[in-house]
């Protein structure tokens, strides 16, 4: 074989991947090395580092909430519900608005700290639920039989009116989501030093994925998502009614993105019409990261996007000499989805196999 | 007497194509009855009729007397009818077991399930043994009599079987058809659609010819096999 044949043979699309596979490698582990052993950019203690992590968590048990919203309804309709971020934000403003601050006002928040986050939260998740039920029958179901891309471009206008009804309704202005005093400093467990807003996200979180998975795997109801998700006409044939296995689907979702909108404002303390978009896109990631259509795939693609988003700045890009590294989270968290996309398209727990058989 | 299923001058359309013009045919309570024909023939669409998956244009199917078409396809089970799909149609991420209760699906008796789900496992073995794996990773084989499992878990009075010979080895198949036999001795009326004529007219009391969305022909199975166009079409006899 002459060396030009060997030339033409050579995918040059697999070198450049291959080259930009090394390239990446090499350079987060030269910003590791620099940051950890050469003591580039601000210097961090153990502690630093373990708040870091633990608020990576916690971000990511809020991704993995939401994620599960898109995961879902992608199993069972193979369609990117851009609306889901709206779920979220529709629970988490009509909670504050309607329950939450006036709770606050009368002083009941602090008396009874726990019946008013559990009052709060049924709100939200029950807003979250009727709004996504609403979004199904109207928007979604009549397109049940239209080419793919229809629902999509459905799903993006569902969005924007969700945002608008509730700016109508509530104003643009930022509102303050009251916080009970028992949940503000930091609490010692096992050890370690959280913010006690901080450990709440992480235990609700992961006790709610927990219920949710137990739910679809164990209960006839779950179960039969599951068949609907793998053929729509066959699991009519066993007598379950496709158009409930589906609203429930997206009842469920919600209803995950309702806990979550309570947690995000327990968390960042405010809420406003347009806090659904980058939650939403982060856990879109987050889904996409786990293997889209995966439940364990979505909880796991959440707390990895989050840890990777918290402590990835500042161990990889200041150890690059990146300025203004905490700033770039954001940045971390979408270059994450490229590579993702680029590398391994079917996510983290892949499905390309099972889909290949179907 | 009215036939337990009845299917009078059936049309109906993919789009603009014609896939059944004008099907009727009739199943007696008790009976195998088998509709051969080539591929595109229209057998499938002649289920999925019945099933309610696709409405007929003009016609109407009936079960007792009673008109199949105002159903939904998820309302069926509850009548008394259970389809194997072409294909098998397991849910390929669900185990046996799983795959066995979503048979049961609109049924409330628990008891009454577990003591099918047994029957079941007498008549298939080989699903017991594997009861707890997922579905996709069985055999052809073991997939179609899941399949089958599947749908007498909804204790069907009427099972309509599409193509249960496809791709499978000649000594499944034989196993699969008496299988068959069996659960009509048990008292299921049976409508077995196959491309396998042999297979089918040698189980089957009565045969219907299905050729690009016609009945042509309609017969005892016996006089079928002897028909000169059957052996020549369908039998490949010279």
């Amino acid at each position: 074989m002459t060396l030009s044949q060997r030339l033409r043979d050579i995918d040059w699309i697999d070198v450049w991947l291959w080259i930009f596979r090394i390239l990446i490698i090499v350079g987060v582990v030269i910003g590791i090395v620099r940051k950890l052993f050469f003591g580039a950019g601000t210097a961090y203690g153990v502690d630093d580092w373990l708040d870091f992590f633990i608020s990576g968590l916690s971000q990511g048990g809020l991704y993995a909430l939401i994620a599960l919203g898109y995961t879902m309804v992608y199993g069972v309709l193979f369609m990117i519900n851009f609306a889901h971020g709206e779920f979220f934000m529709s629970g988490g403003m009509a909670a504050t608005y309607l329950v939450a601050s006036t709770l606050a006002a009368t002083g009941f928040m602090n008396e009874q700290p726990i019946i008013y986050l559990v009052l709060v939260m049924v709100f939200s998740v029950l807003t979250s639920m009727s709004v996504s039920l609403l979004t199904e029958r109207i928007a979604y179901r009549p397109l049940r039989r239209a080419p793919r891309l229809v629902p999509l471009i459905t799903a993006i206008g569902a969005s924007f009116f969700w945002q608008y009804i509730f700016r109508g309704f509530f104003g643009s202005a930022v509102k303050a989501f009251p916080v009970p005093t028992i949940l503000e400093g930091r609490v010692n467990v096992l050890g370690l030093d959280f913010l006690k807003v901080r450990l709440m996200v992480i235990i609700v979180s992961i006790v709610a994925l927990i219920a949710l998975y137990l739910f679809v795997q164990k209960t006839k109801t779950g179960k039969s998502i599951r068949a609907v998700a793998e053929d729509k006409d066959v699991a009519a044939l066993m007598g379950i009614d496709v158009d409930r296995a589906i609203a429930t689907t997206f009842a469920v979702g919600a209803m995950m993105a309702g806990i979550a909108a309570v947690l995000w404002g327990l968390v960042f303390k405010q809420v406003i019409f347009s806090m659904g978009f980058v939650p939403g896109i982060k856990a879109f990631t987050a889904a996409v990261l786990g293997g889209i259509g995966s439940i364990p795939g979505a909880a796991l693609g959440g707390f990895f996007l989050g840890v990777i988003e918290a402590v990835g700045p500042p161990l990889i890009l200041e150890g690059l000499g990146a300025p203004g590294a905490h700033q770039l989270k954001d940045v971390t968290a979408f270059l994450l989805l490229v590579l993702v996309l680029i590398f391994r398209p079917q996510g983290i727990i892949g499905e390309r196999l099972a889909e290949k058989k179907a | 007497m009215t036939a337990m299923l009845e299917i009078n001058d059936v049309h109906a359309y993919y789009g603009k194509i014609h896939a059944l013009k004008g099907i009727s045919l009739n199943v007696e309570q008790g009976e195998i009855v088998t509709l051969i024909g080539g591929n595109g023939a229209g057998k499938t669409t002649t289920l999925r009729t019945i099933c309610a998956l696709m409405r007929p244009t003009s016609g109407f199917v009936k079960l007792n007397g009673e008109d199949l078409n105002k159903y939904k396809p998820s309302q069926l089970a509850a009548k008394g009818v259970a389809m194997v799909p072409e294909g098998r149609g397991v849910f390929s991420r669900m185990t046996v077991l799983e795959n066995l209760e979503m048979g049961a699906f609109h049924r409330k008796d628990k008891a009454g399930i577990a003591e099918d789900i047994e029957r079941v496992y007498a008549l298939f073995p080989r699903l017991k043994e594997r009861h707890g794996q997922v579905s996709g990773t069985l055999s052809g084989g073991e997939q179609q009599m899941l399949a089958m499992g599947r749908a007498m878990m909804s204790r069907p009075s009427l099972l309509l079987l599409d193509e249960p010979s496809m791709g499978l080895a000649p000594v499944l198949v034989e196993a699969i058809f008496s299988t068959v036999e069996e659960i009509n001795r048990q008292g299921t009326t049976i409508l077995l659609v196959e491309q396998n004529a042999l297979m089918a007219l040698q189980i089957a009391g009565r045969g219907y010819v299905l050729q690009t969305g016609e009945i042509v022909l309609s017969d005892n199975a016996k006089s079928l096999q002897r028909n000169a166009m059957v052996q020549k079409v369908y039998l490949g006899v010279e």
